[in-house]
């Protein structure tokens, strides 16, 4: 069934006859508003019950084989008093110990390893910032995993075969180059790994080799975006460009939009974190409402960050995983740090696997500022609100909590006025300051002043902990 | 017609912007008649009045930066105490504001270049008192 059109919710006479009369259709974009694509229909559309079955002994599972092969979660069952045959519904797993950040950098570097050394096939680590990287390893089953929830991810999206897919990450350490390569290759694109090249060559390969889809940066989105425009490069005629897979950063619905319209193409949330594999752990579908996350892998739950607690469907908390297929290294209930909710109804294209609302931010990058908690990307909502806004800004906290935004004008927000500009400033700081209750400074600036991070965007510089 | 285009480009305002503009002016050939620079806290506004304007919209656009274009009066009005304030009085009396202005003596012409929003207006006001507003084409051979 893998790849192929199918509409979910028909019985299997019903969807040969529906794929017949919607093949007979010449219209592409006709056949494309009945049919759904699926790569793994069957895990993707699993009935609830046997999904959450699924769920439990995959859990089992794992428990029972860190209980056996990993010394530091072996300690911690011993700590809470917990043996592996106490896991006996799914709610159990609220009796497992979380695992954080700062577990995974103590036991660095292999400490977590749930395999032999030999059985490891590949390592990848965090994007840490500070101190030791998270290392994670993936086993060959753990590869061929990876891939095959992109598979389903980018097919999920309207990816085909077909397809041409730059990815425009980078290729090392970061799981965001090689884990989503596998993937499309695993659809059976034609994956170009460009890496985090220059502008000039990213657009060689877009137009020689006719690119579909790329896997991009959002703050690299934008700048890229400019980088066309200064060109004269309309994307809409001089590439082939129809999907693009923005990831790795968290960004708000404005910047999708602003992508969107950019490019002229259909931009889907990806999202993924190293400790789970990377990318591939929750994906858009073709509706855009919302990421789902694929419950056959993972077991997610959203926590009240401060005390720990299960929070309601629907509520905002921290999101927190556990891998259920890992089998190199498997990690119970982490904390993820990303505040999300997660989003109770159905989805129209008929998985069963449950969305979250996108990222509204990370626990670890929220701003305390006089006293008041500010996430960026509130900031960038703001932002990215005005037109007159370009693709680049950064946030600079210093001093006694002053808050200086720097912020790049789009090519047409300058007419020449210096008092347009003036009036531009003022109304930003009445917005920001409602939004989030602290008066910022606005630094206008022309498109280029603002360095391009050569990886993940750094949005806010504070320089209060120097 | 009796309005002067200028070039407004938006810089970061830090030291060498200034040399920098300019010498993508000088590279391209381009003779600057007229200049102001406006800062307002991080950024810079260039306003020029150049005898190529094409080439140096070009020269400028190429590097990135950042480009407007801008209508403004150019009005000729006797070198003596009052002159100034006249033509402010009779703008202001039609209230229309003056965003900008500047003013300078050139072979014994007075000049003074206003900004405002309401050009066509502002033109039909200052021409009605007699006053002499300046081509493009007189303003770079004076």
């Amino acid at each position: 069934m893998r790849g192929r059109l199918i509409p979910p919710p028909l019985a299997f006479e019903q969807q040969i006859r529906l794929r017949i009369w919607v093949d007979n259709l010449a219209a592409p974009g006709i056949k494309a508003l009945f049919t759904i694509m699926f790569w793994d229909q069957e895990s993707e559309t699993l009935a609830r019950p046997t999904l959450e079955q699924l769920q439990l002994k995959r859990l089992q599972d794992t428990v029972q084989r860190v209980a056996q092969r990993v010394p530091f979660y072996r300690d911690k069952f011993k700590e809470l008093g917990l043996s592996p045959g106490d896991i006996k519904s799914l709610a159990d797993v609220r009796r497992l110990p979380f695992t954080t950040g700062a577990d995974l950098r103590a036991v660095y570097p292999e400490g977590l390893l749930a395999v032999d050394r030999d059985e490891a096939v590949r390592l990848h680590t965090s994007s840490g910032t500070t101190g030791k990287p998270k290392a994670i390893f993936f086993s060959r089953k753990d590869v061929d995993n990876a891939a095959e929830l992109i598979a389903r991810s980018l097919v999920m999206a309207g990816i085909t075969r077909k397809d041409v897919f730059q990815n425009m990450m980078s290729y090392g350490l970061f799981t965001g180059g090689l884990v989503m390569h596998y993937g499309a290759e695993k659809v059976g694109c034609l994956v170009i790994p460009a890496g985090p090249g220059t502008s000039e060559r990213q657009l060689m390969l877009m137009q020689d080799f006719r690119t579909t889809a790329v896997h991009i940066l959002p703050s690299y989105a934008l700048y890229f975006a400019g980088f066309l425009e200064q060109k004269g490069i309309n994307p809409r005629k001089d590439i082939a460009l129809r999907k693009a897979f923005v990831g790795a950063e968290p960004h708000t619905e404005e910047t999708r939009r602003r992508i969107e319209q950019a490019f002229g193409c259909d931009v889907y949330n990806s999202y993924g974190l190293t400790e789970m594999n990377g990318p591939g752990v929750a994906f858009e579908c073709e509706h855009k409402a919302g990421l789902h996350l694929w419950e056959d892998n993972f077991i997610l739950e959203i926590i009240n960050p401060d005390t720990g607690e299960l929070l309601p469907e629907g509520q905002t908390g921290e999101m927190v995983l556990t891998s259920l297929k890992r089998e190199a290294m498997p990690i119970l209930r982490y904390r993820t740090r990303d505040i999300t909710s997660i989003i109770p109804e159905p989805c129209k294209c008929g998985r069963t696997h449950r969305r979250f609302a996108r990222i509204t931010g990370r626990s670890d990058d929220m701003l305390i500022i006089r006293g008041v908690n500010i996430f960026p990307q509130q900031i960038e909502r703001v932002l990215m609100s005005f037109p007159q806004v370009g693709r680049n800004y950064v946030i600079v906290v210093e001093g006694l909590d002053d808050m200086t935004i720097k912020v790049e004008l789009a090519a047409t927000g300058f007419d020449g006025q210096v008092e347009h500009l003036a009036a531009l400033q003022n109304q930003m700081v009445e917005k920001v300051r409602a939004e989030t209750w602290v008066r910022p400074k606005i630094d206008l600036l022309p498109a280029g002043a603002l360095p391009v991070a050569e990886g993940k965007a750094k949005r806010v510089i504070d320089k209060r902990s120097l | 017609m009796s309005a002067v285009n200028l070039i407004a480009v938006f810089v970061e305002n830090k030291p060498g912007q200034t040399a920098r503009i300019t010498k993508l002016l000088a590279d391209a050939g381009v003779n600057i008649c007229w200049v102001t620079i406006a800062n307002s806290g991080s950024f810079g506004v260039m306003k020029f009045l150049v005898d190529k304007r094409d080439p140096a919209v070009r020269a400028l656009k190429d590097k990135g930066l950042m480009v407007s274009l801008l209508e403004v009066l150019a009005v000729e009005v006797p070198d003596k105490p009052g002159s100034l304030q006249a033509v402010a009085d009779l703008l202001g009396r039609s209230n229309i504001n003056l965003d900008n202005c500047s003013g300078f003596v050139a072979n014994n012409r007075a000049i003074l270049v206003i900004e405002v929003h309401e050009l066509t207006q502002a033109r039909a006001i200052l021409e009605k008192q007699g006053l002499h507003l300046l081509t493009q084409e007189e303003m770079l051979r004076l």
